[in-house]
């Protein structure tokens, strides 16, 4: 009885070294060498891609085309942000917040991706889309029902990148008179930075907010505006 | 082009793909589990383990292999988490807690990457990619492994050991876990990710470093190896990703085209596996009864939620006039809806847009196909054993209308057979049922649920908890994220939930090929059950439906039902 207790015990812990041994050297194929090897030809073959779309303006970095951002100016008293209205403003990010707010990690002050996950019937999120149609229209100038969705609704990683073109051409008016541009040459300038489906089906038509932020700042520059 | 459309032609391009893929993937796979070859590479990893890669096992052995493996996972995972505060690359990122270390070991081993941590603040490079990363390969080529070991006890049964072997093996689980591995997920994977970089996904080991901002100032942000590890938790139907926003973030999943290509990477292999399951058991005919009933299910769910996102139902998504919340412009509602299928009828659980958000029928929607137990198409390898189990079942119904002794693919399903079968679909109906019940009159459980300002009076509340259970016990991974499940009753429970919910089934997977392995082909009969018929297809939809809607009913009325005709 004993004997074969500690012959179980025995074929158990073989077992469990077999399964270690195969679990490290698996760790050094699939976590060490798979990793690397895309790495060195990512950074070979696509180095601007795989280091986060960096885009440049007056020969800074201002972000990655890829990772939308707030275009405000300063704060009000209560200490929430107010929309600098000379560039189009991104969607409502309810999300998004730094990891100072949650206590993790809290040496940097990093930027967090994420949802408001609010249920469709939520009456915060019910309030939360009244207050942002009503700000939008009347910043705007426009009709309560012109609003479109993007622009009253919060994305799913906190960071959208794009609006829609109805949301970037509702802005154009307001934009433009706030940089003494011509408002024609904004709307041409939202219409060239409106992209299509991909391949013509695939996703929704979008505008990129910052590369459409920069060429802004750019025909502002070149027209003395301001 | 109106988003709908655009929405359907998505559809009509992701299976017009995945029919491309079929049959050269799931011959290749039959190829590389049946070979007697092994590589090089493969005799090195062999040689490591000291493991005979030609012994064949009988299923006591092949489990003990499956569970010490699994257990070498769960610790190796576990310890790495906890030594993070010392080891290199990762920021200076504390060490997790044991709760959570524990709740994300079992998640990971368990192919389940339920996360509740915030990968880009938590996890450093080192945790992410030789540990997360490492079990998105080998948790999924365990689930192909015993997909395979189930597949090879009717084969064997039929063909009458060609390969000259003994009563009841069932192949040897090393062989067929670092052939998985190194033959099929790492190849498809290495070529995904560079689609990925190409469109855009970040691939680099940068620590924490300021970017500039557009009003000036910068913003602190990690690099991290995105795109392998995106494509491998897709096509392993893993699900964890490296940020919290999962594949919502542009750098796990920058564009409109790579929001397919990732759809199709989680269909993939689980579709193509009963091309292999045919090949295997000598009549192709038999996959495509399977393929079908997959197939159907599928694509009735994926048009059902399109169309209720469409429709956008509940006050708050009315009001804002499409069902944007929680989804990106860049994919909208139409490829969003897709993806969110897909994810949920697999084990994968990765999101592009946030179900909680959904409207209040899509979120049913998403539940039930998670209640289904995840076979249409299902996990990579769970998705096949667990639509082989619904198989027995539907056969031994057949049988019962007829009286006649049911069998499947010329084996008789007798009554060990039956039992094992019946104790495969009551284990998740239990975890699930059994812990959301619990978590209803723990105070704590209670505090965590975000939405209780619903105007369904707390019914989106109960969803959370419900989906977070479901979630875990199928080995899913997504969440109605509102729930803050990291609480020491959430991480232990749900981190059981898992460990059960994926190993307990596999004990019985594995018993039940053993057992028919271990018999005597039957004959073919004129009265024999033509299962590779679209009758038997239809009879199988059925019964996977009828099963799973007696068991979650209830609980699926108190949730989004009750918000839905709120």
């Amino acid at each position: 009885m004993v004997k074969t207790v500690n012959n179980s015990v025995r074929n158990s812990a073989r077992l469990l070294a077999a399964g270690l041994r195969a679990l490290l050297v698996l760790t050094v194929v699939c976590g060490v060498i798979y990793p690397l090897v895309v790495t060195g030809v990512a950074q070979a073959a696509f180095p601007a891609k795989a280091n986060g779309s960096e885009v440049s303006s007056d020969g800074k970095v201002v972000g990655s085309s890829l990772i939308g951002q707030r275009y405000d100016k300063g704060t009000d008293k209560k200490g929430d942000p107010i929309p600098d209205l000379r560039y189009f403003q991104s969607r409502p990010s309810a999300g998004l917040g730094s990891n100072k707010d949650n206590g993790v990690n809290t040496r940097y002050d990093l930027q967090v991706s994420g949802a408001s996950n609010l249920g469709a019937s939520n009456t915060d999120l019910v309030d939360a889309v009244h207050e942002r149609r009503k700000w939008v229209a009347e910043t705007y100038g426009v009709p309560e029902s012109k609003v479109p969705a993007d622009a009253v609704t919060s994305s799913g990683s906190g960071l959208d990148p794009h609006i829609s073109p109805e949301y970037a051409e509702l802005q154009a008016a307001r934009v433009a008179k706030e940089n003494h541009l011509d408002a024609t040459k904004v709307a041409a300038l939202v219409k060239e930075h409106t992209d299509g489906r991909v391949l013509g089906f695939m996703g929704e038509p979008r505008v990129n907010v910052l590369e459409l932020n920069i060429a802004l700042k750019d025909l502002a520059q070149r027209h003395g505006g301001g | 082009m109106s988003p709908v459309l655009a929405g359907v032609l998505q559809l009509t391009a992701l299976i017009a793909a995945l029919a491309l893929a079929y049959r050269p993937l799931g011959d290749y796979m039959a190829a590389v589990y049946s070979s007697p070859k092994h590589l090089r590479v493969e005799k090195v990893v062999y040689r490591c383990i000291g493991a005979n890669a030609d012994a064949q096992m009988r299923w006591p052995a092949y489990l003990r292999s499956v569970l010490a493996f699994s257990v070498a996972g769960v610790l190796f995972l576990y310890l790495l988490q906890r030594v993070q505060g010392g080891l290199p690359l990762s920021f200076g990122f504390a060490s997790i807690s044991p709760d959570q270390a524990f709740n994300t070991a079992a998640s990971f081993v368990g192919n389940t990457n339920w996360q509740s941590y915030s990968g880009e603040q938590a996890m450093g490079h080192v945790v992410q990619t030789a540990g997360l990363a490492v079990q998105n390969f080998v948790s999924a080529a365990t689930g192909m492994a015993v997909a395979i070991a189930l597949v090879r006890g009717f084969a064997r049964s039929v063909h009458s050991r060609q390969a000259g072997g003994h009563t009841g093996d069932l192949g040897n689980f090393w062989a067929d876990l670092v052939r998985g591995t190194v033959r099929v997920l790492i190849p498809i994977s290495v070529l995904g990710a560079l689609v990925l970089v190409a469109c855009g996904a970040i691939q680099n080991f940068s620590g924490i470093h300021e970017v500039g901002q557009f009003m000036g100032g910068t913003q602190q942000t990690g690099g991290g190896a995105y795109a392998s590890q995106e494509v491998i938790k897709e096509l392993g139907t893993n699900g964890g990703g490296i940020a919290n926003a999962n594949s919502a973030h542009p750098f796990e999943n920058p564009d409109a085209f790579t929001n397919l290509f990732e759809i199709f990477l989680i269909l993939v292999i689980p579709f193509s596996l009963t091309r292999t399951f045919g090949k295997i058991v000598g009549n192709v005919k038999q996959g495509y009864a399977i393929l079908a009933t997959m197939g159907v299910i599928w694509l009735g769910f994926t048009l059902l939620m399109m169309w209720t996102e469409f429709a956008h139902g509940g006050p708050a998504l009315q009001a804002a006039g499409a069902a944007m919340e929680g989804k990106e412009t860049r994919f909208g509602v139409g490829s969003s809806a897709i993806f969110s299928v897909a994810t949920t009828l697999t084990s994968t659980g990765a999101v592009d847009s946030f179900h909680s958000s959904f409207t209040a029928f899509g979120g049913g929607i998403q539940l039930l196909g998670m209640m289904l137990g995840e076979i249409a198409p299902g996990g990579v390898g769970s998705g096949l054993y667990g639509m082989l189990v619904m198989a027995i079942i539907a056969v031994f119904i057949a049988g019962l209308m007829v009286g006649r002794t049911p069998e499947y693919l010329g084996k008789k399903i007798g009554t060990r057979e039956i039992k094992l079968a019946a104790c495969y679909i009551l284990i998740t109906p239990t975890l699930v049922l059994g812990f959301s019940a619990a978590s209803m009159v723990m105070p704590d459980a209670l505090g965590s649920m975000l939405n209780t300002k619903a105007l369904g009076a707390g019914s989106h509340g109960f969803s959370e908890v419900l989906y977070a259970f479901t979630s875990g016990a199928n080995n899913n991974g997504s969440a109605f994220a509102g729930l803050n499940a990291n609480t020491p009753w959430y991480n232990t429970t749900i981190g059981l939930c898992i460990l059960l919910g994926r190993f307990l089934p596999m004990v019985f997977v594995l018993a039940l090929a053993g057992s028919l392995a271990e018999q005597k082909p039957v004959p073919e009969t004129a009265g024999t059950l033509r299962t590779e018929k679209p009758l038997f297809a239809g009879l199988l939809v059925g019964t996977i439906l009828i099963i799973t809607g007696l068991t979650y009913f209830p609980a699926l009325a108190l949730g989004p039902l009750a918000e839905g005709l709120s």
